[in-house]
Formats: C-alpha cells, structure tokens, sequence
C-alpha cells in the first residue's frame, strides 16, 4: 500500500512498540504530525524541545523501551542537543526525529535550515540524514536496533520535508538488519572468565563495583547471585543505583566523590575490585594514582573502548555483564569473608553517627530530612527523578533504593535542567508509580516551562524544591577553594508556591521538619500534580554535601560529615 | 613511533566525517589518513597512520569499531607489510647543468620526470616514506616550487590482512 513519508514514521513508531512521543510541531515537521491521529502513538507537546529529549531519556530510564522526541529543523533540532548528550554520556536509548529543510535546498541557508546530523555526530551513537523516501521505513528500523542494542545510545534521524510529503510502497522492514560493522557482544571470552574466576576465589578483600550495566543487561538477579554465592560487598555508582538492593547486607551504598566514607574505605582497602558495567569515571575514582593501590582489578563492559581506559585492570572482560555473570557463577568458590565485612561494619558504624538524619534537631530545615521524610512516606517505593546539583547527591545518599530504573538522574553529563522534563517521560512510562522529582532552586528554573505540560498531561508528579537560594554546588565549591566568594550563585528566586498555583498545580512551602512532613503527606493526597518549596538551610555545613573528596585527593582523603557544627578542619585543595 | 592501522568502512555518506570527528573528539593525532576503494563495492578502506608515542593504539581501533559504518580494524605495523607514499614534486630547473643532475637523482630514487617546462619539472615519487624524504632531501636545494604527498597506504603480506578474514 502507498504510504506517505510522514506515516511511515507513524507506521514504524507503531511497529517498534512506542507509546509515546515527545515533542513540538514546526514547519518542516508539521507534515509528519498531519496523519499522526491515525496512529495508536500518544503525542506529548512540551514546551520546549530540551524537554522532549529529556522527557524520551526518562522514559527510556524508567521503561527500559527505547524513548522518542520529534522536533523540527534548525531551532528546533539544535535545542535537542542538550538532551541528546545526555542520554550519550548516560547510555541511554532514545530515537530523535527531526525535521529538515527540503532536498533541492539543503545546503542553500535555507530558512531554518541547520546542519543537525553534523551538530549532533559526537554527541549520538549514529545519526541519518534520510534523502530518498524509500529507505525511510529501513532507517527508522535501524535507528531503533541500534539505539537499543550493545551499548544503547541517542540515535537521530533527519527527515527532510520532501521525504516527508514523497509516497512509496510501504513494506515493513524485515528483522535481518544489514549493519556488517555492528557486533553487540555477548559472553566473555571463556579464558579471561576463568581468570576472572581465579582471581576473585584468591581474594580475601573483595568489593564489586555496580554500575548501571547491570540495569541495562538485567544482570540484577545474577549480580545478587554472585555477590551472596561469593559474599562479597557491593558499592554502587550513581547510575548503579537499583542494581542492587540497598537494604541487603552486602550493600555498601554510593561510591565515589560524595560517597559514603565506609564504601570508599572498603574500596580503598580492598585486594580486588570488580567494575561490573561502570566506566571508572573520575566521580567514582579521586585521584587515579592513588586509587585502590592494593587491589587487583576485574572489568566487565559491553563497550571495548571502556576498558583499560583511565584504570588499568589485571582482566578485562568485553561482554555482556548478565552473561558474564551467568558465565561466572559456576566457576567461583562459595565465599566467606566474615571478617573483610566485619571490618567494613565498623566503618559504616562510624559514618552512621555522623549521618545527619540523626543529628537533634536544631529548627533549621535540612535537604537529608525532607528527602528521609519523602523515602519514609513512600516507603522507597517511589520514581526519584533528581536534577543536578547538591540535591542530587543528598536523593543518591537519602532515598536508597531496592529496585532497578527507580533513581532516574543525569550522572555523566550533569545536565541540570533534567529533572522536570525526565520525570514527565518516566511517569508516562509507568503511569502506576508515584513519582517525584527532587530538583535544587537553580536547575528548576532552567526547565520549569514544562510545568504546563504536566498540567496538560494530567501527571500526577510531586515535585520538591530544595531551595536554598543559591546555585548550591557552586557555592559550596566556592566556600571549599575560592574563600567563600560567592561570585554569580546567589538566585533572587520568584515566589515557586504562587508560580505553581500559576499553573494550576497545587503547593506548599516547608520551613521546618515537620512542615516538610505534613506537606509531604499533603502533596501524596492530592489528584494531580504537586509541588513543595522546601526552604534548606542556605550558608554553613548544612548547607553542604558531605562527605567529599575534594577534586584531585584520593578516595580515603574524604571530608566527612562533621561530627559538630563548624567549619570543617580539612586539608583542601584548589583544583 | 608510527603505527598504522587499516580500516574497512561502509562505502556511505558521512563516514570519513565520523571518523575524523572520532579523531578530533578524543584528541588522537592523525599523521596522515587516506581513503579509497576497494576490490569490494560498496567498502572503503582507510589507512591512518598514528603517532603511537602520543595516542594509544588500541584505544583508536576500539573507539573507530564504536562506529556504526566501521566494518574492520586491524594494525598492521607489526605485520609483514608493504607501506606506499605518493609524491608529485615540482622542482626549478631552468637550463644549465641543473635539468640533468636532477634527472640522475631522479634516475637513482627510482622515481619520472612526469613534465617539463621551460623553469621546472615535476617528479612522481612512489615509495616507503623514507626514501621520498631522501629524495625531498636532495632536490631541495635546486629550490622546491610544490610539493604533494598522497600519505601511506598499507597492505599486509601473504595472507594476512583485511582481505583474508
């Protein structure tokens, strides 16, 4: 049957199981989203093209399905950019379709005309530019397997307005899909497994290092498996978080620059590491050359290039972490490292009377309690989706999670801006969880726009403000090493409660511990969206991320929690 | 120290594009690249020569396989190997002794005389680098005038390489 370039589009979003879009109309798009009605593919117009890739990144976080955002061409295409370099940096699958100027004037400056697959070529796993109408429903194909499969990734697919409004014969694209340099691996070579195997039944001071290629591969079950059969200690990266259930005893929480100080220690310590799907990123390493200097190292990733990157590993391993896994677990020794945890229970003993959950109240609101308060009343069984920024860190360290996709942030890039548009696409995603966003004053501002598509969309997100009046992150650093010049962070904020009720959406303003728990319980009781200006402490060490590693110290030369309030008497270093 | 790589690549738009973006994006140093066809349509072949005392090898062919068009990597430095430079050298020549010392040098390097003008010839050079370098050496003091280098080509010997999988 002859089929138009713009429902071709529709046919194949239909044909790869999409759900959902998100996207805004405009002059070279406007002809795909013409017969778009016809279509069982739900359209979500945004306010602002960031949004929709931040939105089809959300959704692909929360589902696991491949998340798609539609804009047209020049403007349009260029504010995707953003979104499209985070879903890169965190691997995250999601298809852009953009529109393009016609064929016989690309290249001629033509109105809105920009070069959007050139733009976007560092920042996607693979981008086309479609010319001829006839390999349209082919391209849309691949641009799914490949932003799906191996490593997943943004993939962008550049339809011009004539290859839009051109017919042809539309037949579905078959399943054999020809892309001869295009190898996703699957298990490990079986000599370095057993090497592997070796080194970790040698061991006595192990700690696995989960990243978010257990997500990604559905390695969970065998990860929990191989960390019970081998009783080693689990520590999580950021986006490692819901690999592996924080509750369990094994558990060693967040790893890295603001991790806990017992799960660094451990690092540290230990005589084998095992990076399972995470890329030793500079967050989670402090300074490489002091980095645990006692251990051995093991590296699982599906991506050649990670390994033996900036850490260099005794075996790497390139495959698919759930087979590499299920490759292992018949080759290692049933574990007892007793007392290697004991060692480590003692640490976590002491970071525990540190946390400042447990400090006495003082009347000052503090971010770690309202984020408690919103675990508690969720019973962790809530979406996080946080911005970027010293809240970030506070959700990462005060709302542990048991469940993979259940902590949606932008780790790599460190997108602030994210978290709005993110948590529009993962409650589209799972319409039967509650989701909140978590989101600093400043980041907030950068996407809060899209507030009315929550309106439109009838979402029932819960937002929390942790508002501090500052550009928190960049303040503390300035407080850390530029004595406290607070150069271009201080935020003269509108009023967020009556900016809410702009919109429609019902707020409330928390001062304290227990406004923020009854307004809390308020935001779970209503219908429709909500949202909570929590006013945190803004100067002094509440108001800071604890513990760190200052850029370019080891991971054991942590500031930790004060254990008073006061400055902090550290050792800091300019970066 | 140089390292040579050869890649097959799909024959499609772009590609040499993506490679060079891959170059530039992770700061490797290229020293030269060449492009051409193949004995088979629709793949291209790529020969990129690194500096391998500033780049990590390894890390480029595994970053070029990240390419969805790259089809084969192979380094082929440690390999039996035939390596290839093309040079076009314009030099004076304007009468006296100096057309005729130049064409014994010519002569010597192996290299033509491929035109005569009135002030100049130009010479075709095919050869390792090193032995074009020799001959650049030596015509450079009847004075230069332009000069172009096609930069290395390679081919594994025998029957490894690309070409036997």
């Amino acid at each position: 049957m002859k089929k138009t370039g713009a429902e071709i589009v529709w046919e194949m979003l239909e044909h790869e199981g999409v759900e959902v879009a998100f996207g805004i109309p405009g002059g070279t798009i406007m002809h795909t989203y013409h017969p778009r009605r016809g279509y069982g593919v739900h359209h979500v117009l945004v306010r602002h093209e960031q949004c929709a890739a931040h939105a089809a990144d959300g959704y692909a976080r929360a589902s696991g399905k491949v998340g798609v955002a539609i804009a047209t061409s020049g403007p349009g295409a260029t504010n995707l950019v953003t979104g499209i370099a985070t879903a890169m940096m965190d691997s995250s699958p999601i298809v852009c379709i953009t529109g393009q100027v016609s064929t016989p004037v690309i290249g001629t400056d033509a109105f809105q005309e920009v070069d959007i697959t050139g733009i976007t070529l560092p920042i996607t796993k693979h981008n086309y530019l479609v010319t001829d109408v006839e390999e349209l429903a082919e391209v849309i194909h691949e641009a799914f397997y490949i932003a799906r499969s191996g490593r997943p990734g943004p993939v962008l697919v550049d339809i011009p307005k004539d290859v839009q409004q051109a017919s042809t014969e539309f037949v579905l694209p078959d399943d054999n899909i020809e892309l001869p340099g295009y190898r996703p691996v699957g298990q490990g070579k079986a000599d370095l497994v057993a090497r592997a195997a070796q080194l970790i039944n040698q061991a006595e001071r192990p700690v696995i290092l989960a990243g978010q290629g257990v997500i990604m591969s559905g390695a969970m079950d065998a990860l929990r498996a191989f960390a019970e059969k081998t009783d080693t200690p689990v520590a999580l990266t950021l986006l490692g978080k819901g690999g592996f259930p924080e509750s369990h005893p094994l558990a060693l929480a967040l790893m890295g620059m603001h991790g806990e100080v017992f799960a660094n220690r451990a690092i540290q310590e230990a005589d084998l590491l095992l990076g399972f799907g995470m890329r030793f990123d500079d967050r989670v390493t402090g300074r490489l050359n002091a980095y645990a200097p006692h251990a051995r190292k093991i590296h699982v990733d599906m991506d050649a290039a990670e390994l033996n990157k900036v850490v260099k590993t005794d075996v790497a391993i390139h495959g698919d972490l759930r087979q590499v896994l299920e490759q292992l677990l018949p080759l290692v020794f049933p574990g007892d490292h007793a007392a290697w945890l004991a060692h480590i229970e003692e640490w976590r003993a002491q970071s525990r009377k540190r946390n400042i959950i447990n400090r006495p109240e003082n009347g000052h609101l503090v971010a770690a309690h309202f984020i408690h308060e919103i675990w508690e009343a969720t019973a962790g069984q809530a979406i996080v989706v946080t911005d970027v920024g010293q809240h970030q860190m506070w959700a990462a360290q005060y709302y542990p999670t048991d469940y993979p996709r259940s902590l949606i942030t932008s780790g790599g890039q460190g997108t602030m801006g994210f978290g709005l548009p993110a948590a529009i696409g993962a409650q589209m995603a799972r319409p039967d969880k509650e989701v909140w966003v978590i989101a600093g004053d400043g980041g907030f501002q950068m996407t809060m726009h899209d507030l009315a598509t929550i309106v439109q969309e009838r979402l029932p997100i819960r937002i929390a403000i942790s508002n501090n009046n500052y550009l928190g992150m960049v303040r503390q650093w300035q407080e850390f090493f530029y004595d406290k010049n607070y150069e271009a962070t201080r935020l003269l904020n509108p009023d967020f409660v009556k900016l809410a009720e702009a919109y429609g959406i019902s707020a409330w303003r928390a001062k304290n511990r227990r406004q923020a728990r009854e307004a809390i319980a308020a935001a779970r009781a209503c219908n429709g969206p909500a949202l909570i200006d929590f006013e945190i402490a803004q100067e002094g060490d509440e108001a800071n991320v604890y513990p760190m590693v200052p850029a370019g110290a080891a991971l054991h030369e942590m500031i930790e929690r004060p254990a008073y309030v006061g400055t902090p008497q550290v050792a800091v270093q300019e970066v | 120290m140089r390292s040579t790589l050869v890649a097959l690549v799909e024959d499609k738009p772009g590609v040499l594009t993506r490679v060079a973006s891959l170059f530039r994006r992770r700061n490797y140093n290229i020293e030269s690249l060449t492009v051409g066809h193949t004995e088979n349509p629709g793949v291209s072949r790529m020969t990129i020569v690194v500096d391998s005392s500033r780049t990590n090898v390894e890390k480029v062919a595994q970053n070029l396989y990240k390419l969805v068009n790259v089809i084969k990597v192979e380094d082929v430095t440690e390999q039996p190997n035939v390596l290839r430079d093309l040079a076009l050298i314009k030099v004076q020549a304007d009468g006296g002794g100096t057309r005729s010392e130049i064409m014994q040098l010519v002569d010597t390097f192996r290299a033509r005389v491929v035109d005569v003008a009135l002030d100049s010839l130009m010479v075709e050079v095919t050869g390792t680098e090193d032995k074009i370098d020799g001959l650049v050496d030596v015509l450079r003091p009847y004075g230069i005038v332009e000069m172009v280098r096609t930069g290395r080509v390679a081919m594994a010997r025998g029957n490894s390489g690309n070409g036997h999988k």
